[in-house]
């Protein structure tokens, strides 16, 4: 019984990751894309559930759907129409060669995964109920690695740092040519 | 663990993937590309969290986390740089942006 509700979870999750992946991809308004981009990251974090990574689920949610996809629509926004760039090139030649270059990819890695690692891959060990809980990551996160935590904090203000310095430094030829001042 | 395999996990990160990869390709909007970029990464995060459950370890979650953290902050720096050629009324065209070309 419960085997077969994780999965309905399972097939549902996956096909809405798939579906609102494309929707993300296709869509010519970026409004709609990042729209979609929530979906994408929702139904991801049931996989992640599925996979009792809970804490990881839960900072999906909260970090992407609630703060990376918001500062996409402002800066859509603040873009206005000048955003809504058409598919590459027009060249029929180039389309062709990405639907061949992403096949390939998926069709290699999918192979590889079936026939060299599919029977190593089937037996999963029995894990603790705390497994991916915000208490065993936190604990984890102080002890074994945190030194990546620090960093991960440094990564996080440069990059504060910078979003700041590029988003205020007016280009030198939008100053008004003669202001009066040296 | 009750439902599919770890294998039926890759295989869907594996898809994700190629499906962000074919939004870089195929698109020219560096917003979209950016979004498409997003899709990579977390694909990538994905197959992360599969290997963590099947080695019943949880720092590949600490890893799915650091990574969550770089996609953040490669997030702010890139919708940065399109509001900065914005400003430079340049064409948000990644086509177009050829100054480095040699």
């Amino acid at each position: 019984m419960e085997e077969t509700f994780v999965w309905i979870v399972w097939v549902l999750a996956a096909t809405a990751l798939f579906a609102s992946g494309l929707a993300v991809v296709l869509f010519h308004n970026p409004f709609y894309s990042a729209l979609s981009l929530i979906v994408n990251l929702a139904s991801l974090a049931v996989l992640f559930l599925l996979l009792t990574a809970e804490f990881v689920a839960a900072a999906q949610v909260l970090v992407y759907a609630g703060a990376v996809v918001v500062m996409f629509l402002f800066v859509t926004a603040y873009l206005g129409g000048r955003a809504d760039a058409p598919f590459a090139g027009g060249r029929t030649l180039q389309r062709l060669a990405a639907i061949v270059a992403a096949a390939a990819i998926a069709v290699e890695v999918v192979v590889v995964i079936v026939l060299a690692a599919g029977d190593r891959l089937n037996e999963v060990p029995e894990v603790p109920e705390s497994f991916g809980s915000p208490a065993s990551i936190g604990t984890l996160f102080l002890s074994d690695h945190l030194l990546a935590f620090e960093v991960t904090s440094i990564i996080l203000l440069v990059a504060a740092v910078g979003g700041v310095i590029l988003g205020s430094t007016v280009p030198p030829h939008h100053h008004p040519p003669s202001r009066g001042e040296r | 663990m009750a439902g599919p395999g770890i294998a039926a996990y890759l295989i869907v990160s594996v898809i994700l993937f190629a499906i962000g990869a074919f939004g870089v390709l195929i698109r020219r909007s560096p917003l979209i590309v950016l979004l498409a970029l997003e899709i990579m990464l977390n694909s990538g995060n994905l197959a992360l969290l599969a290997f963590s459950r099947h080695a019943g370890n949880e720092d590949g979650q600490i890893f799915a986390l650091a990574v969550m953290v770089v996609a953040a902050s490669e997030a702010v720096v890139g919708l940065g740089l399109i509001v900065a050629m914005s400003r430079l009324r340049a064409d948000l065209d990644v086509d177009k942006l050829t100054t480095l070309r040699g």
